[in-house]
C-alpha cells in the first residue's frame, strides 16, 4: 500500500494541527507502515482510502484514529540504560536526601508511551529505596496517544515487551502471570497514575516536579514548539530539580537557563543558578 | 566471544545461532544438557551458555546445577531461553544461578539486550545487579 503524497501532506497537517508533532516528506513510509493495519482492519483497499475517507465531512473519528497511529510509541524498560544507572546511583539518592524533610517526592515521565519508563522508576524507588514507604509519591506520566495511557495505566505486558530490558530478577519479584500477559505488581501500579495531555498545549493544573523525563521526544516537534516546552519545563521543575532529555538532545542552543550535569555517564539539566 | 546454544530444537538452534552470528559470535550447538555438559567437561569454555528449560536427558536447570557446582565451569555465564514464563520459574532459576532469563519467542533485539545486561554486550562494562 502506497501513499500519495497529496494524501501524506493532508496527514502531515492533520497531525500537526493536534498534537504540534512535524512529520516530514521523508516520513512517508511510517505512515504507510503505520495505517496500512487500519486500512486493512476496516476493509479499505488503501491507506490513501483511509485517508480520503478521513477528509470526508464524517471523517472526525477517523482523523483521532490517524493521529493515534501516527504519534510514536516505541520504548522499553530502563531504556538507554545509564540514565537509569545515573537515577538509581545519584539523582534519586540525591533527590531523597534533599527532600528528607518534606517526605514528597514528583516524577514526571512526559512522553510516558506505554508506561515502561515511568513504571522503571517505581521499580528502582520501591527495590532501592524502601525508606520511602510512607512518602508522598507522585508519579505520573502522560501521553499524547490515548491508547498507550490506556495500556500504561493497566501494567500488562507481553512477553515480548517483557523481554526488552526488564531485568529478570525483577521480573520475578514484582510480575505475575495474568492470562497471556504479564501484571506488575498492584504495589507498584497504585504509585503511578496516567493520563493524556498534549505537551504543546497548556501545562496548567500539572504539580511542580523533583525529576522530568522528557526523553526521545523533542525530535518530533518543530523549533518553537520545542523551546516553548523547554521553557515550561523549566517553570515546572522544583528548585535543584533534574530534566532528563534523550541521548541526542539538549536545551543547549535552544532556550536559555539550563546547564547540564554528567553523572554516572548520564546527562542531566538543571535551571541555572538553583542549588 | 564464544557461546554454546543448548536446545533440543533445531529450529530453535538454527535462529539462536544466526542471531549471536550477526552479533559477530562464535556458536557451537548441543542438543540437550547432557551433551552440553560433556562439550563443557572436554575444556575450552564458551563465554556464555544459552540455555533451554524442558529438554531429554538432562534439562537446562540441571545443566545449570552442574556448571555451578563444578568450580571448573563456573565462570561460564547462563542466560535461560525458554517458553516457561511463569515469574516464580523465572525465580527457581535466578536462584540456581542463572545471569538472565530471555522467554521465547524473542526479538534479535532482546537477545543483544540480555548481553548487555549479563555484561557481554558491545561496550558494556559493568552490570547492574537487582
Amino acid at each position: 500500500m502506497t501513499v500519495d503524497l497529496e494524501e501524506f501532506r493532508y496527514l502531515r497537517d492533520l497531525v500537526h494541527s493536534r498534537s504540534a508533532i512535524v512529520l516530514t516528506d521523508d516520513k512517508l513510509y511510517l505512515a504507510e507502515a503505520r495505517l496500512t493495519p487500519i486500512a486493512r482492519s476496516m476493509g479499505f483497499a488503501s491507506v490513501e482510502a483511509v485517508i480520503r475517507e478521513a477528509r470526508s465531512p464524517r471523517g472526525h473519528k477517523l482523523q483521532d484514529q490517524l493521529v493515534d497511529a501516527m504519534t510514536t510509541n516505541e520504548t522499553s524498560w530502563f531504556r538507554d540504560t545509564r540514565p537509569f544507572e545515573a537515577l538509581r546511583r545519584s539523582v534519586l539518592p540525591r533527590l531523597v536526601e534533599r527532600n528528607r524533610s518534606t517526605q514528597s517526592l514528583a516524577i514526571w515521565s512526559a512522553a510516558c508511551s506505554t508506561g515502561q519508563e515511568l513504571y522503571s522508576v517505581a521499580l528502582i524507588l520501591t527495590h532501592e529505596f524502601p525508606a520511602l514507604e510512607g512518602w508522598n509519591l507522585q508519579l505520573l506520566g502522560t501521553d499524547l496517544n490515548a491508547g498507550v495511557v490506556d495500556k500504561a495505566s493497566r501494567g500488562t505486558y507481553t512477553s515480548l515487551e517483557i523481554n526488552r530490558g526488564l531485568p529478570a530478577a525483577l521480573v520475578a519479584r514484582y510480575f505475575k502471570r495474568e492470562g497471556s500477559h504479564f501484571a506488575i505488581d498492584q504495589s507498584i501500579r497504585e504509585r503511578v497514575s496516567f493520563r493524556q495531555m498534549n505537551l504543546a498545549s497548556s501545562w496548567l493544573g500539572l504539580p511542580m516536579f523533583d525529576l522530568i523525563l522528557l526523553r526521545n521526544v523533542l525530535i518530533y516537534f518543530d523549533a518553537t514548539t520545542k523551546a516553548q516546552i523547554l521553557t515550561s519545563a523549566k517553570h515546572q521543575l522544583k528548585p535543584g530539580g533534574y530534566l532528563a532529555l534523550g541521548g541526542a538532545e539538549t536545551p543547549i542552543g535552544v532556550v536559555d537557563g539550563y546547564t547540564p550535569l554528567l553523572t554516572d555517564g548520564a546527562t542531566f539539566y538543571q535551571v541555572e543558578g538553583q542549588p | 566471544m564464544k557461546a554454546l546454544v543448548v536446545d533440543d530444537s533445531r529450529t530453535m538452534r538454527s535462529i539462536l545461532a544466526r542471531i549471536l552470528g550477526d552479533l559477530g559470535i562464535d556458536v557451537e550447538q548441543a542438543v540437550d544438557g547432557k551433551a552440553a555438559l560433556e562439550r563443557l567437561i572436554a575444556g575450552d569454555l564458551p563465554d556464555i551458555a544459552l540455555v533451554d528449560w524442558h529438554m531429554p536427558n538432562m534439562t537446562g536447570i540441571e545443566l545449570l546445577n552442574e556448571i555451578r557446582h563444578r568450580p571448573e565451569l563456573s565462570r561460564v555465564r547462563v542466560l535461560m531461553v525458554t517458553s516457561e514464563s511463569e515469574p516464580d520459574q523465572i525465580g527457581i532459576a535466578l536462584d540456581a544461578g542463572a545471569n538472565e532469563y530471555l522467554i521465547k519467542p524473542f526479538t534479535p533485539d532482546a537477545i543483544a539486550g540480555k548481553l548487555e545486561m549479563i555484561g557481554l554486550g558491545e561496550g558494556s562494562t559493568a552490570t547492574t545487579t537487582w
